[in-house]
């Protein structure tokens, strides 16, 4: 769905006499590139594996099975996920946190070369994580602007060519306009800031999953937060064909007693992606959030029964690699089984990405929930 | 939005209690749907039905004045009689619903009838077509001294709403003009101005079960500018009608969109079908969520055939659009039909003709299939200058 871009062109001072405001010029350098980049990562069947845990959740998800976390278990683990041969089929990016980025295999190769092999681009979380909000009731900020533009550009020389930012909302905890404002600010200015590095950014304001509002109350809140987001993306000059949004599906809250199945889930978060998104945005790349890897998937698969103006897609971390660790237990003769395990559930993944995913050939492991109270990335 | 203060928790005296309970604003959006409105699953059906594939809108709402204008143009007086007799040359073309869906009128027209008696709201009922009522009551200079409007007609507009529903109205209609291509245009002012009139119009609309054309048109006009700005203005002003409309709740699955297809300055060389098409979807794919039904693009000065070219290049460009992407024509579909009448019986049949003619081609346009001939082909660009302080009449 690319359209053929033309450059925003500045405006000629005209004739003596007749100044005119300058229409303002967006650095238009690296366009091309970042419609190509967010057009690669939205393919037919693909989607983005997301693996940029910080290294202290990361050690949480090692610490799960047993596993230290040091920078070697960490590096094996990372180089598990990408060397799984194959992935490229179903993963068409991939996240990962600064370290990942320049770690290398166990014989030596570049993950990122290692990735640019399988097919899959990779991509680099930015941000500098979230911190409490002021005069609030316990909300959060996200933090990342400053020097980011420095960042972005030795992400870019690395080889990274998208970029990722976490924001949440709590409806719990409001969630007051102030905290949405922020969410949205900073999202804005990390994404225009991304672009005139060459990265494209997904813009990601997840609204949590805790509390115990019902389906409703999530289709009203996400739809305020987009449109602020979009709102503040406009102001920004952020160019729509060339970044990926990364929402919360609209359910209801992991303690509200009304729960939703796949076509209710479906039914809400199309209508709120019809309402808030422009057709010009290439892809949306749903966040698992605490949803099982079942749920996940077969949420995604409803939403994917006919065609969107947009690729309908996920962006799993959780939803992913629940089963791959589990499978792993930090033991080398395990690896190939949690490989194939992780190769299982991008393909169900990537089946639910066409509408056409089976969900007879699961076992029990993908189901089990993965919501965790106050959860802290 | 409707901020909603959150009652502090604690009454009790004291600063360490009261700033332990921090009350905040809250994000509550109380859209139309999650308030068991009677009208919203109407207003959604009524906009499919207007925005469906091959149809498109008569805009024949101008106001008294401006008719007079027209009817003096080719020589007849501007009289009630007159006026309506020229709706009832356009209503009643015969076969006129296979092309259109909807019909725009001023209030004056909305209770007029045909020779024989019938209401014009039952004739066009019974063509298939949508009564539409002109709501706006016209456009008022705003200070600054760059020439820039806003639009009235918000006083009283519930109650007017209510009365043109009962007489048949199913949608309305409301002008905004943001005018470019001068120093310092357009200023915050009237985006924010125009984008709000439209908002609280739309909001005002759907309570009162009417469906609202929401129109922000960024005007063609002197200089040369170029299309280029004319594009990137435009997605100022329409991301500026959106959040608007998004912060007042007006239900997006019942509005229907006019806005201007991107062209260069009149001192500017006209710019061909294809880079017309390829400027305008760009800036609409990057406006306007799919959740609108219906693109109705206006004429705004452009002749009776290149409103039919650059409607069909702009399906040619977009076949897979989310939205239609149709015409609400005025001037396009009326300048030859006018000219033909003429207010002479004898050229009734003939002047229906025409309007039938160019409503089909601007039906084929808009399903990406006219291939021409265009049936009034070489005119020239159709300008009306701004009139302001009309008061609705």
């Amino acid at each position: 769905m690319a359209l053929m871009m033309k450059s925003s062109a500045s405006l000629k001072a005209v004739s003596a006499g007749r100044s005119r405001r300058a229409v303002v010029v967006r650095a238009t350098k690296y366009d091309e590139e970042l419609i190509k980049t967010a057009n690669t990562v939205a393919s037919k069947g693909r989607g983005i594996l997301a693996m940029d845990e910080s290294n202290a959740t990361c050690g949480k998800r090692l610490d799960s099975i047993g596993v230290e976390n040091t920078e070697e278990n960490r590096r094996a683990y990372r180089e598990l996920l990408v060397t799984a041969p194959g992935l490229g089929q179903y993963i068409s990016g991939a996240i990962l946190f600064e370290e990942t980025l320049y770690q290398s295999t166990k014989s030596g190769k570049k993950f990122v070369d290692v990735m640019k092999e399988q097919n899959i681009v990779p991509g680099i979380k930015v941000d500098k994580g979230l911190v409490p909000l002021s005069n609030t009731n316990g909300e959060s900020w996200c933090m990342g602007l400053d020097g980011l533009d420095k960042r972005c550009a030795e992400y870019y020389k690395a080889g990274a060519r998208f970029a990722k930012w976490r924001s949440v909302v709590s409806i719990p905890h409001g969630p007051s306009i102030i905290a949405a404002r922020d969410c949205a600010y900073g999202l804005a200015r990390y994404a225009a800031i991304a672009q005139n590095a060459g990265l494209v950014p997904i813009v990601e304001p997840e609204v949590l999953l805790d509390g115990e509002h019902d389906i409703d109350r999530c289709l009203e809140v996400q739809e305020a937060i987009w449109a602020e987001t979009f709102k503040y993306m406009a102001d920004n000059k952020v160019m729509f064909e060339g970044i990926l949004l990364k929402p919360a599906m609209v359910t209801p809250g992991a303690d509200c007693k009304n729960k939703a199945g796949p076509a209710k889930v479906a039914e809400y978060t199309l209508k709120m992606l019809r309402r808030r998104v422009p057709p010009a945005v290439p892809g949306i790349m749903f966040l698992s959030g605490g949803q099982s890897e079942l749920e996940s998937t077969l949420n995604l698969n409803a939403m994917n029964q006919s065609p969107n103006p947009w690729h309908v897609s996920f962006s799993y971390a959780r939803a992913l690699q629940n089963t791959v660790l589990k499978t792993w237990q930090g033991k080398p003769e395990n690896v190939q089984a949690a490989q194939a395990a992780l190769l299982k559930r991008a393909k169900a993944n990537s089946d639910a990405q066409q509408g056409k995913y089976d969900a007879s050939t699961e076992g029990k492991e993908a189901a089990q929930g993965m919501y965790e109270k106050g959860y802290v990335y | 939005m409707q901020a909603k203060m959150q009652a502090p928790r604690s009454a009790v005296s004291g600063r360490a209690a009261a700033r332990s309970r921090v009350s905040t604003t809250k994000v509550v959006c109380r859209a139309l749907n999650s308030m068991e409105s009677p009208y919203a699953e109407e207003l959604k059906k009524t906009a499919a039905y207007i925005s469906q594939k091959g149809k498109g809108i008569l805009a024949s709402d101008e106001s008294n004045a401006t008719t007079g204008k027209r009817l003096e143009s080719v020589g007849v007086e501007n009289t009630e009689d007159n006026r309506r007799a020229w709706r009832e040359l356009l209503y009643t073309a015969p076969g006129l619903g296979q092309y259109i869906s909807g019909a725009i009128m001023f209030e004056e027209t909305l209770y007029q009838k045909a020779r024989d008696g019938r209401q014009f709201v039952d004739i066009l009922l019974a063509q298939g077509i949508y009564p539409g009522i002109k709501v706006d009551t016209g456009l008022q200079i705003l200070p600054g001294g760059k020439g820039e409007t806003t639009t009235q007609g918000l006083d009283g507009l519930a109650d007017r709403c209510k009365a043109y529903r009962k007489q048949g109205a199913r949608f309305a209609k409301w002008r905004a003009v943001v005018k470019i291509g001068e120093a310092g245009c357009p200023s915050t002012t009237a985006v924010l101005e125009n984008a709000h009139g439209l908002a609280r119009y739309a909001q005002i609309c759907q309570e009162n079960g009417l469906v609202p054309i929401v129109e922000p048109e960024v005007t063609l006009g002197p200089g040369d500018y170029s299309i280029e700005e004319t594009a990137f203005w435009s997605e100022r002003v329409y991301s500026h009608v959106m959040r608007l409309l998004n912060e007042y709740g007006v239900v997006l699955e019942g509005i229907l969109l006019k806005p201007n297809m991107c062209l260069p300055g009149l001192d500017a060389p006209v710019a061909p079908p294809k880079l017309v098409a390829e400027v305008t979807t760009r800036t609409m794919m990057r406006s306007i969520p799919p959740a609108v039904p219906g693109i109705h693009f206006l004429s705004g000065g452009m002749s009776e055939e290149e409103s039919t070219l650059n409607l069909q290049a702009l399906n040619e460009a977009c076949p897979d659009a989310p939205w239609a992407l149709t015409f609400s024509y005025g001037r396009a579909l009326q300048s030859s039909t006018l000219k033909t009448w003429a207010g002479k019986q004898e050229n009734w049949d003939a002047a229906q003709s025409i309007l039938l003619k160019l409503a089909k081609a601007n039906s084929e346009a808009s399903t990406g299939s006219f291939k021409g001939p265009h049936p009034v082909p070489g005119g020239g660009r159709i300008l009306q200058a701004l009139r302001t302080g009309g008061a609705g009449k």
